[in-house]
């Protein structure tokens, strides 16, 4: 049984529908990546699985954790969960963190929480955990503030909070787009011992694809608030076979063969996101599309393609391009 | 769990007003001289009615109708009024006043507005909007104007004039925090706090209260100037502190009846409120840099 299984999840900004309908699950000790550029809903999603949409936007639908549909339970029992059962990593640990508390102070927090431990416990503890995310001599890096810390030590710290109730699942939005490349590979190969020894099942956000492949089991792809495409990592980015993801990875490619690119920068494709609620009506890509045709007005179903499950018209076939300059090569 | 139990006050604990370590903290005080100044000052004031309660020269109440009005002498430094009692006593046993009334003052403010503007940030919608509009109520009616009508209406005292002050207050309090505790609760470590798994009341106490606390504490300490000064008005008009206990305000009252016999009457209980509003406010405006190293340079 999946850990977490989430069935047509959709969130709405009043009348105006931002995630449509998405259905995925995750695995105990599964790596998923949800790749997309930026606007594609990809946030929005992991906000409205953990429940912490914002004031004005509204979630439909169900949220499995562990056979429990978490839209419909309690506030309380949520709380009880966040942290707990489920938890979240975020893209800047300078805003994500408290500026005004100590690092260990606020690691211990997720323990006071949810461990029921004392102040004196929860630093006990903590100290380990820091230990664990590769922070020597927490005794000394305890007392400093979020500011004090580089970037790579800050965004440690949030995982060592993400992970300090052993979640069963963890979702990581764009855990390392704010570092770099050197420190990047760190936190990744970090991100990856921690989930593996807590057999934590993880949804991994980001637009960069070096990292997915690098990270994931399987890959979604959303585009304009829909899931178009999932697989597994190799099938899909050897043969991607929606149109919008198959750009993704052709421009990926560009930006990896053109060595002075910053690896990790936004991938180019032809025209650029359409701002909120301009997305086309039918399949959203229609308007960047060089598949698109008049049957593409009408939103195709995701249906089973091969290695694949894809919602496309008219789908790149199977052996197009050159398998062996894909990333990940 | 026990986070819940407590109510919205500053703990210490919260009260981290470094954002950096204690060391450059001690460096910014010293590069804001204004705040330094005012720090000084209003400490003399808080030390000075300690060291009366246990000592001053003479009993402030004490008369002594032979040494009446007696002027600047070795035997009373600042003089003694028309009873003959020392001027030094009662200027010193004024500052337990002073300190009394501008901290009950800030304390009711800050005990009301504080928790209102925290609720009115998080609830927003209608209720938020409630609790500004009765803030606004309460701040069309003039301070001063408030504490005349409750001495009128339950008699005059200190303490009914620093509660009329402190409420006629709480719009600031109130307004000051939803506006800072809304930007707060805006950032993404609200978000992160929340994703943990921490409830809204710990969440404005261990996570906005902090992050709000160097506003409010400059707030309260505007606040302590202006209930000083308003204080003394009310002691002045005979509305505040009862006779004989002394006070600044009704020591300059006193005065007025023997400006030709001795001037300095007046000007000593005058030069206290001058030093008290001055240091205050300088503390005030000059803790701004003090906390927010971004702030000066
Ligand atoms: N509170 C909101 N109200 C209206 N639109 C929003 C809100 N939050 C996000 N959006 C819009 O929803 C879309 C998806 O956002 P997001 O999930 O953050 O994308 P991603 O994480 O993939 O970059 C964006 O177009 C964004 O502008
Ligand atoms: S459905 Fe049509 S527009 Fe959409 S991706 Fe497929 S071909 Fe392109
Ligand atoms: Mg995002």
């Amino acid at each position: 049984m999946p850990v977490l299984s989430v069935r047509d999840l959709s969130v709405r900004a009043g009348d105006l529908p931002l995630v449509h309908g998405v259905s995925f699950d995750l695995s105990a000790g599964e790596r998923v990546g949800l790749i997309g550029e930026s606007g594609s809903g990809k946030s929005l999603t992991a906000l409205a699985v953990m429940g912490l949409l914002g004031k004005g936007l509204t979630a439909q639908g169900q949220v499995l954790f562990e056979g429990q549909d978490l839209m419909s339970t309690t506030e309380k029992r949520r709380c009880q969960l966040r942290g707990n059962g489920l938890s979240m990593v975020f893209q800047e640990p300078m805003t994500a963190l408290n500026p005004t508390m100590r690092v260990g102070r606020q690691i211990g927090e997720v323990l006071r929480v949810h461990r029921n431990l004392g102040k004196r416990a929860a630093r006990e503890q903590a100290r380990g955990l820091m230990e664990r995310v590769d922070i020597p001599d927490p005794v000394h890096y305890e007392r400093h503030y979020p500011h004090q810390l580089s970037g790579g030590q800050r965004q440690r710290i949030m995982l060592a909070m993400a992970t300090a109730c052993e979640p069963s699942v963890i979702l990581a939005d764009e855990p390392t787009t704010a570092l770099d490349v050197t420190v990047q590979s760190r936190m990744l190969e970090l991100m990856r011992k921690l989930v593996a020894e807590q057999n934590s099942a993880l949804l991994l956000i980001t637009h960069d694809l070096a990292v997915v492949s690098e990270m994931s089991d399987r890959i979604l792809t959303m585009y304009g608030g829909h899931i178009v495409e999932s697989g597994s990592t190799k099938s899909l980015l050897d043969h991607p076979r929606h149109p919008y993801t198959s750009a993704l990875v052709a421009t990926s490619n560009a930006v990896t063969v053109d060595s002075k690119a910053p690896a990790g920068a936004l991938p180019m494709i032809e025209g650029s996101v359409p701002a909120t609620g301009q997305f086309p009506t039918g399949c959203p890509f229609r308007d960047r599309c060089p598949r698109a045709d008049e049957k593409c007005a009408v939103m195709p179903p995701l249906e089973p393609l091969g290695d694949q499950v894809v919602a496309c018209w008219h789908p790149v076939p199977e052996n197009a391009g050159d398998p062996a300059s894909r990333v990940g090569a | 769990m026990s986070e819940g139990a407590v109510a919205l006050t500053l703990e210490p604990e919260g009260v981290s007003l470094g954002r950096a370590d204690d060391q450059s903290l001690r460096r910014r005080w010293a590069a804001s001289p204004s705040a330094l100044i005012g720090l000084i000052l209003v400490l003399l004031v808080f030390v000075t009615a300690l060291i009366s309660l246990v000592w001053t020269p003479y009993p402030p109440l004490a008369v002594d109708p032979a040494h009446n009005l007696s002027g600047m002498s070795s035997s009373h430094l600042l003089g003694t009024d028309q009873y003959g009692r020392d001027v030094l006593s009662r200027v010193m046993s004024s500052a337990q006043i002073t300190v009394y009334a501008g901290a009950l003052a800030v304390f009711i403010a800050a005990l009301i507005g504080i928790p209102a503007g925290l609720y009115a940030a998080w609830r927003g919608g209608a209720p938020g909007e409630a609790v500004l509009r009765l803030a606004d109520l309460i701040y069309a009616f003039p301070a001063l104007l408030a504490a005349i009508t409750l001495s009128a209406a339950i008699g005059a005292s200190t303490t009914t004039a620093m509660i009329a002050i402190g409420i006629a207050y709480t719009p600031v309090f109130i307004r000051v925090t939803r506006s800072n505790a809304l930007l707060v609760l805006s950032s993404e470590y609200i978000l992160a706090a929340r994703s943990y798994g921490r409830r809204p009341l710990a969440i404005m106490r261990r996570h906005v209260l902090p992050n709000i606390s160097a506003t409010i504490i400059i707030q309260m300490t505007l606040l302590f100037s202006l209930a000083i000064l308003a204080e003394a008005a009310l002691d002045y008009l005979g509305l505040g502190t009862n006779p004989p206990t002394a006070s600044w305000g009704n020591m300059l009252q006193d005065s007025q009846n023997y400006l030709n016999k001795d001037v300095m009457l007046s000007v000593w209980p005058g030069v206290a409120i001058f030093l008290t509003v001055l240091g205050s406010n300088l503390l005030g405006d000059g803790l701004g840099d003090v906390f927010d190293p971004r702030r000066k340079r």
